[in-house]
């Protein structure tokens, strides 16, 4: 069977044997960084042709069809333009806090990544409270988009800030409550030991209804966490133009397009590491003979295939749902999905303690 | 810009929504006070796109100047100049042949169809949902198609003239009308499932930009904007032409005044069309299709009147005729423009979602406003 | 009761959400439905209604003829001004001084297809073709003479 787990093995022993201690760190540091930077890249070309034609397909169009075979180069033409433009500073703007705002947004982004377990023994970091360091890190981001909305110097951006802020701050709390009703599961905040629970099973179905019910509430929440449509107030097109990024043009656009793409990659990475076992195979009760075909596909193409089937399912709600508005928005938040959750978790306990779980 | 507004005070931020921006479909102006999120007032700004197309209307034949009444409500363009068209033939005299009069209310139904549908999906995007607006194309470029094939153009069509209308139907006009209600039929459920049932819009719509009957009476607000509130407007109806004596059809009335009942009505008037179309378009009466006109048409002295039902309201025409050969004076009266005067009423108090919904369910095209 | 009602609030609405995804789901995996047409590679089966107003034209017989008679009934139907007729005096073969057109310039920038001109010409010697692509880098490509150098009134056209 194929696994990513040798190589990182071979790898570090190499490193280990040729170098000394502090030097093999380093390079195994500049390896990662490679790694994840080129991660970075190929996310952002696969999940923004990904998008364009999920909207093509649901709205009866063909899509980008003429860069390249089947237009698959068609995202790699738009980064070239958006390289090739000039990147405005506004007169008027706090030009330090605008220039780095889009940078902040994109570190979390890449900060984010570090727990994730993308293959059997294959994390950048396997840190003890993986889960708690995630949403920890992801609310840094909220920084990042109100620094855009207030340095842009426009009333636009300002009013698609502080939408932002008050959308991402609430959602946050369903987020961790679903969260939570995991944890409270696994008994452990590691995101390497919640996949290795899921062995006999993932926690979507192990679970029962509140398992169900928390994973409905987490995809709705990170929907509305990562600004997207039916909750992108924040940019909200035939409301602010285009929010808290109408100034930037150029390349510092580009980084706040490829941090939302990378986003919603790791939340959906998240997702399907929580409760659809990330990359642990689909094993059915006591078929030994289809567990075993299961075990032979690679794990990076299990937790690949999760994630990007939860991608998908957040770009299915992008291109079919109108807009809320804002105070809806928090309406959805305080009145429904909190106390949903808060109660969903205390079920949760309740099935933890009695051991009701499969 | 301060001093014109007036009662602004400190802490109240001012936007200029326009002339470019992607809410107000084309090159409306808005400034809008908010509070916050809250509208204060909105207050339209005009002249962006004024091309004067009544002064230019007056140095241009009687023949000539219905083609320049297209460019105002472009998405109900043939009956504009269906108005135009009557109006001369009131001041003329003319009978127009039995033929002519089907043919021409059946576009105008066809235009009517396309209109609604343009602006459903439109309406659609403004509150964010994209996929709509395409669906609603599909449909609507059936329409178009027909258009393309008996008129000669898909837009602008400019097909009306004095004393009927310029060439006969196509031979293909029936079987493809025929082929347009079966899609329809086919396809109408699918709005409602995508956009009318949805629970977001609905939310988004109940209770939005309320306009009362008195209100609306008291804005001059007509079409489906005023039947949203109770006000029956439908000149259809009220002032029948050509042959809508003849026609059964229901003038839709909702009388809730929000948001809602404005898109209840335009979606429930598309069905009161296609029941115009069915029962025309198997009753198409023989004979010419344009009436016998002297090729220079001289109005006599006087002033003359013809309002219709367009998609958005009623269109009036008023002709001053000196008795020469050019209008002396031409004045629309333009449903948009009315319509628009009752969007700050409709919009104080809400959110910025707000006065785009309402905006949306106003259906309003800029030129028409601008002429 | 109040849960009763808050818990039917919430099926309705996560009902109302499915039944929207299940038509884009639909549209997402029949591809069969897509409309959009390959423009420039379906150019050659593109087939536009004979009525499509594309532009003014001037029919031309293989004898290079036309029925144009230089009336100037288009000019003056025109709204626009987009028809000028410059008009020459021919010397038939009995001597008689006889009105000729000499250039029928069309300005197809100015012109917004109307077709009052084509329905005011008495002879039938101008028409609407179906060309749609107009576009050129210089604008005085745009300003043409319909009648073809050389050409000359058809016989018994008057």
């Amino acid at each position: 069977m194929f696994s990513l787990e040798s190589i990182t093995t071979i790898v570090q022993n190499w490193l280990t044997k040729t170098f000394s201690p502090n030097l093999a760190l380093f390079f195994e540091f500049v390896i990662v960084g490679v790694l994840a930077i080129a991660l970075f890249a190929a996310l952002g070309l696969v999940l923004v042709l990904m998008e364009r034609k999920v909207a093509a397909w649901i709205q009866i169009r063909l899509g980008p069809n003429r860069v390249g075979p089947k237009g698959i180069l068609q995202s790699l033409a738009d980064t070239v333009k958006l390289i090739m433009k000039e990147g405005l500073t506004p007169d008027g703007s706090d030009k330090f806090l605008f220039n780095l705002a889009p940078f902040i947004v994109m570190m979390v982004a890449m900060l984010a990544l570090a727990p994730i377990g993308f293959s059997k023994g294959f994390h950048i970091w396997d840190i003890n409270i993986g889960v708690l360091y995630v949403s920890a890190i992801s609310s840094v981001s909220v920084i990042g988009i109100l620094m855009a909305g207030w340095a842009s110097n426009n009333k636009y951006s300002l009013l698609g800030a502080m939408r932002s802020g008050a959308q991402m701050v609430s959602y946050e709390l369903s987020v961790g409550l679903c969260i939570l009703s995991i944890i409270v599961l696994t008994g452990s905040l590691s995101l390497n030991d919640i996949v290795l629970s899921q062995q006999n099973g993932w926690w979507l179905f192990k679970g029962h209804i509140p398992a169900i019910i928390s994973f409905v509430i987490f995809i709705i929440a990170v929907t509305a966490e990562t600004n997207r449509a039916p909750f992108d107030l924040s940019e909200a097109e035939s409301e602010l133009t285009a929010g808290f990024h109408t100034e930037y043009s150029g390349m510092k656009f580009a980084l706040f397009f490829l941090a939302e793409y990378i986003n919603i990659f790791i939340v959906c990475a998240i997702g399907a590491t929580l409760f659809l076992g990330g990359w642990m195979p689909f094993h059915l009760g006591t078929w030994e003979g289809f567990n075993h075909i299961m075990d032979y596909i690679p794990s990076f193409i299990w937790f690949f295939g999760k994630t990007f089937f939860l991608i998908f399912v957040i770009m299915w709600f992008r291109w079919t749902f109108p807009r809320l508005r804002v105070d809806q928005l928090l309406n959805l938040e305080w009145k429904y999905l909190l106390p949903i959750s808060m109660v969903n978790l205390v079920i949760m306990t309740l099935v933890a303690i009695q051991g009701w779980h499969f | 810009m301060v001093e014109e507004i007036g009662k602004t005070v400190e802490g109240d931020l001012i936007i200029n929504v326009g002339p470019q921006h992607p809410a107000t479909h084309g090159v409306l102006h808005l400034v809008l006070t908010l509070n916050g999120e809250t509208i204060k007032k909105v207050e339209p700004h005009l002249g962006y796109i004024h091309r004067s197309i009544e002064k230019m209307c007056e140095s241009l034949s009687y023949r000539q100047f219905i083609y320049s009444t297209s460019r105002m409500d472009y998405l109900s363009a043939h009956i504009n100049n269906h108005a135009c068209a009557l109006c001369v033939e009131k001041g003329l005299g003319i009978e127009v042949p039995a033929r002519a009069q089907v043919i021409r209310v059946l576009m105008d139904e066809l235009t009517r169809i396309a209109s609604h549908e343009l602006w459903w999906g439109a309406m659609a995007m403004d509150l964010g949902a994209f996929t709509p607006f395409f669906h609603a194309f599909r449909e609507r470029e059936t329409i178009n198609d027909i258009m393309e094939e008996t008129c000669g153009a898909r837009l602008t069509m400019n097909y009306n003239v004095p004393g009927g209308v310029m060439a006969d139907l196509h031979p293909n006009f029936q079987e493809r009308v025929k082929n347009f209600l079966k899609l329809y039929k086919l396809k109408i459920h699918e709005y409602d499932e995508l956009v009318t049932g949805n629970i977001i819009f609905q939310n988004r719509m109940k209770g939005v930009g309320y306009l009362s009957k008195e209100d609306a009476i008291s804005y001059g607000v007509t079409g489906p904007a005023a039947r949203g509130s109770g006000v029956s407007s439908d000149i259809r109806k009220l002032y029948p032409y050509e042959i809508y004596k003849q026609l059964e059809f229901d003038e839709i009335l909702e009388t809730e005044g929000d948001s809602f009942a404005r898109y209840m009505v335009r979606l429930r008037e598309m069905n009161e069309s296609i029941k115009i179309i069915e029962q025309l378009i198997d009753n198409i009466p023989d004979g010419d299709f344009q009436a016998k006109t002297k090729a220079v048409l001289k109005l006599p002295k006087g002033e003359f009147y013809q309002r219709v039902e367009t998609a958005r309201g009623e269109l009036g025409v008023y002709i001053v005729s000196e008795g020469g050969t050019t209008p002396y004076r031409i004045k629309f009266r333009s449903p948009g423009f009315s319509n628009l005067s009752a969007l700050d009423h409709m919009a104080r108090g809400g959110k910025i979602g707000d006065l785009v919904a309402t905006m949306g369910t106003l259906d309003l095209v800029i030129p028409d406003i601008d002429r | 009761m109040f849960i009763v009602d808050y818990i039917k609030d919430i099926y309705g609405a996560i009902r109302s959400l499915l039944v929207g995804m299940n038509r884009t789901g639909y549209y997402f995996t029949h591809h069969k439905e897509i409309i959009t047409q390959n423009y420039p590679e379906n150019r050659l089966e593109l087939n536009l209604p004979e009525r499509f107003r594309g532009e003014v034209v001037m029919t031309h017989d293989e004898n290079n003829e036309h029925a144009c008679t230089g009336c100037s009934a288009c000019e003056l139907a025109c709204p626009n001004g987009t028809i000028k007729i410059i008009n020459k005096f021919d010397i038939s073969p009995e001597g008689k001084k006889k009105k000729a057109i000499d250039t029928f310039v069309y300005h197809l920038e100015l012109c917004t297809m109307c077709n009052l001109c084509v329905d005011a010409c008495p002879t039938g010697a101008i028409k609407m073709a179906q060309t749609f692509e107009h576009s050129v880098y210089n604008r005085g490509l745009l300003t043409k003479q319909l009648n073809k150098p050389g050409s000359k009134l058809k016989a018994g056209v008057e």
